[in-house]
């Protein structure tokens, strides 16, 4: 299969990313990895995932496009591409999730030079795995509610309270982190900062899921110190900052890599197989009509987020720029809610084994799988959010708060 | 082989949309609508209602070159292919315009997809501004190439066609009969002797819609000895996009009509788009309508590009439609609220069109159980 849309190096980019992933796909880890990176809590898994990356780093897969001065490739058009075969390689996820998805199109959009050229490189290579601070026990949906103080002491800030949710906290160097500098402004008294992680006011403790796996922390800040220079964009100005954060988390920043594991499409049909081969009440799932108008319905919506990401980027068909990106997060969530509920039901009982079961279908890989796509209808905006975000700065309807 | 990323629309193409799109706009089409919806006469009781032609409207479309975007350059038309078609079709559902062109547009690919000389002949005759509807279904309205009741002997058609669109404003009729060697199609003079119109008193205010009944009508072949069914088959990625698109189109401008009253209808002091249980839906009919618009584009693309696709996406893409058919229209009147259900509405006016173009060429259960035949 060729694309004639290619250019020349576009296209043998393309030849080059397949055959590389193709001949450098690591052996399995000698016990299962998490379904995605941020429930990776075994430092094994922590030294496999970040080995690889480092690889798909210097292969030219991840950064592709960005200049080599900020430890990029310096290509053109290809990240989109390297991104694309990543996904379809059937090859471990990224384990800098953060780093790759936030920190990067944050520094790029808001970072001085100096930050640029220091900090991205070893993101890129998992030297530094990265978190996120943002929010707070009290602070969820209402982020700019959030508590935790900075105050400045000379060149240093000194930071106190607490953030939740934390992904990767245990494992990573740094942390994407929104402190408040001033009580009296709530969205103007926000501050955006890069805080080094390993230090005596720092203290991480797990958190554990519904799914009874940990991955995520609290993150407690007992006169934590930041230096001025870690700070990104202006005093007060943390909010504008965040907002450049959260595009890129809700899927609508530039990509400097492929973050997932398995894509969408790979997932869905693993679904399909799974209700041709799961046979009950004497017949095929497959062949009952109503599991087939439920599957198919869903695969539909899966081919139009796929098409949609193309129509994006098409200025005369897109509806303008923002429409189709802000949609992602939600619509690919609670796409892949819809698919595990599927996967459940055409296990019927079956679905109630779970991870440890020696019966587990694909080790509980589907009920574990459904537990976490909360994960994606909660996190980083709930989607009740994400329709008040669509509906006020798409459609232009009155602002609910 | 795979689709171009812009899907095919080149700047011609985008050009050929704007022009389409302005000239729609500078028609004012809903107020042209309005006058043939009002007066005494309840339009869904006494005699059936005159059909509302624009004829202005279609010479004007005729003098754009509308109808011939699709027609091959060797019978007259401008060759270009679904992508083009789908543009103009996408906005013919947006302005929610009674026009012939929709069905030229879809009969040109089926005339296309017969490839024999009178098929060819008919495409010139389009080319030069003759209008063809479609008889093509029996009374239970579904798609299987037997299901007409029309019978052809000895170049004559008997029996009657259900559900055929512009029955009043077509010259040309393209008709669907039992052969003895299977389905052909046929064309027939809509204005025949023999041929006798009646029209359905239907919900879709934008459409006419009739029974025709054909008392041994005189009737030339269009297709092949039998080939009738598979002329419709290969055709059909391309009556589905359409028909997709023509949903896409109005599905949009339900969205944008919803979302602007919500911006100025006033409740409990502020505009009713501050309320979650008003905004949330509106953005769920935005999702609706992305979904279906970026299918409707792949259909219409892996129709020109990549045809081993195309009949997977053409039921992607009616398949998304009929549903956002449905969602759209019933969200965009409940939104509305009171004012929403009345005759002055014009989003009742599209309500009811997306009502019969949900069920248009199968709607989407039927379009899902074919789709699961090609997983």
């Amino acid at each position: 299969m060729s694309d004639k849309t290619l250019s020349t190096e576009q296209a043998e980019f393309q030849a080059f990313c397949r055959a590389w992933l193709a001949e450098n796909k690591p052996a399995p880890h000698s016990t299962p990895l998490p379904q995605a990176a941020y429930e990776v809590t075994d430092p094994s898994h922590l030294t496999y995932l970040t080995e690889w990356q480092a690889k798909c780093y210097e292969a030219g897969l991840i950064a592709s496009d960005l200049p080599k001065n900020y430890g990029g490739h310096g290509m053109t058009g290809c990240q989109q591409i390297a991104s694309t075969e990543v996904r379809a390689a059937g090859v471990p996820y990224f384990i800098n999730w953060i780093g790759l998805g936030m920190a990067v199109p944050t520094l790029l959009e808001c970072g001085t030079e100096a930050q640029k050229e220091t900090f991205l490189p070893p993101i890129f290579s998992a030297e530094h795995i990265w978190c996120q601070g943002f929010s707070e026990p009290g602070a969820g949906s209402d982020l700019a509610s959030l508590q935790a103080s900075a105050v400045k002491e000379g060149d240093q800030w000194v930071i106190n309270g607490s953030k939740v949710w934390t992904s990767l906290g245990h494992f990573a160097q740094y942390m994407l982190l929104l402190a408040r500098q001033d009580k009296s402004d709530k969205y103007g008294g926000i501050t955006y900062f890069l805080a080094p992680m390993d230090q005596p006011g720092i203290t991480v403790k797990p958190i554990h899921k519904m799914t009874g796996e940990s991955g995520f922390n609290e993150v407690f800040l007992d006169n934590a110190i930041v230096g001025d220079h870690l700070r990104v964009g202006n005093v007060g100005d943390g909010w504008k900052v965040a907002m450049a954060t959260l595009t890129s988390e809700r899927g609508a920043g530039v990509g400097v890599g492929a973050v997932a594991g398995e894509s969408p499409m790979l997932v869905m049909e693993q679904v399909i197989q799974l209700a041709k081969d799961t046979r009950r009440n004497g017949r095929r799932v497959w062949d009952d009509p109503v599991w087939r108008d439920r599957i198919v319905k869903v695969y539909e919506r899966t081919e139009a987020s796929l098409y949609n990401g193309r129509r994006a980027r098409i200025k005369a068909l897109n509806g303008g720029a923002m429409r189709i990106p802000l949609q992602g997060k939600l619509t690919g969530s609670e796409i892949s809610q819809s698919l595990h509920q599927i996967a459940l039901g055409i296990l019927g009982l079956k679905s109630s084994l779970y991870v440890g079961d020696e019966n587990a279908p694909a080790n509980g890989k589907w009920p574990l799988g459904y537990m976490n796509t909360y994960t994606g209808t909660i996190s980083g905006g709930s989607s009740e959010i994400q329709r008040n975000i669509l509906g006020e700065r798409v459609l232009g309807l009155a602002k609910s708060k | 082989m795979t689709t171009p990323k812009d899907f095919g629309f080149n700047d011609d193409i985008n050009m050929l949309k704007d022009t389409y799109a302005k000239f729609l706009l500078e028609q004012k089409t809903i107020e042209a609508l309005r006058p043939s919806l009002s007066g005494t006469e309840d339009p869904y009781h006494g005699a059936p209602r005159q059909a509302f032609f624009d004829t202005q409207n279609w010479q004007k479309t005729v003098e754009l070159g509308m109808h011939a975007v699709a027609i091959p350059e060797a019978q007259g038309g401008i060759g270009m292919g679904l992508v083009a078609a789908t543009a103009i079709a996408e906005e013919i559902g947006r302005s929610a315009l009674p026009t012939p062109l929709s069905n030229n547009l879809i009969a040109t690919f089926l005339l296309r997809a017969a490839d024999t000389q009178p098929a060819q002949k008919l495409l010139e005759e389009m080319a030069e501004g003759v209008s063809v509807g479609l008889a093509l279904y029996g009374e239970d309205g579904s798609l299987e190439a037997d299901s007409t009741d029309v019978q052809a002997r000895d170049g004559k058609l008997v029996g009657t066609a259900w559900y055929v669109t512009d029955a009043q404003k077509c010259d040309i009729l393209i008709v669907a009969a039992q052969t003895q060697d299977g389905v052909d199609l046929f064309r027939v003079n809509r204005q025949a002797a023999t041929v006798s119109v009646s029209p359905d008193r239907i919900v879709d205010l934008t459409r006419d819609q009739a029974g025709v009944t054909f008392a041994s009508s005189d009737a030339a072949p269009l297709t092949e000895q039998g080939q009738g069914a598979n002329c419709l088959n290969n055709a059909l990625p391309a009556l589905l996009t359409l028909t997709a698109a023509d949903i896409a189109g109005a599905a949009e401008w339900q969205l944008q009509a919803t979302a602007d009253y919500a911006k100025v209808r006033q409740q409990f002091e502020r505009p009713i788009g501050f309320f979650q249980a008003v905004k949330h839906p509106i953005v769920d009919m935005m999702i609706a309508v992305d979904e279906t618009r970026s299918l409707v584009y792949q259909a219409a693309a892996a129709f020109d590009f990549d045809p081993d696709d195309a009949a997977r996406c053409a039921h992607l893409a009616k398949s998304s439609a009929s549903d956002t058919a449905e969602f759209c229209a019933n969200r965009s009147t409940q939104l509305h609220g009171g004012i929403g259900f009345t005759w002055e509405a014009d989003v009742q006016v599209y309500h009811k069109r997306q009502m019969h173009s949900q069920f248009m060429f199968g709607d989407g259960i039927w379009q899902r159980e074919r789709l699961a035949d090609l997983l």
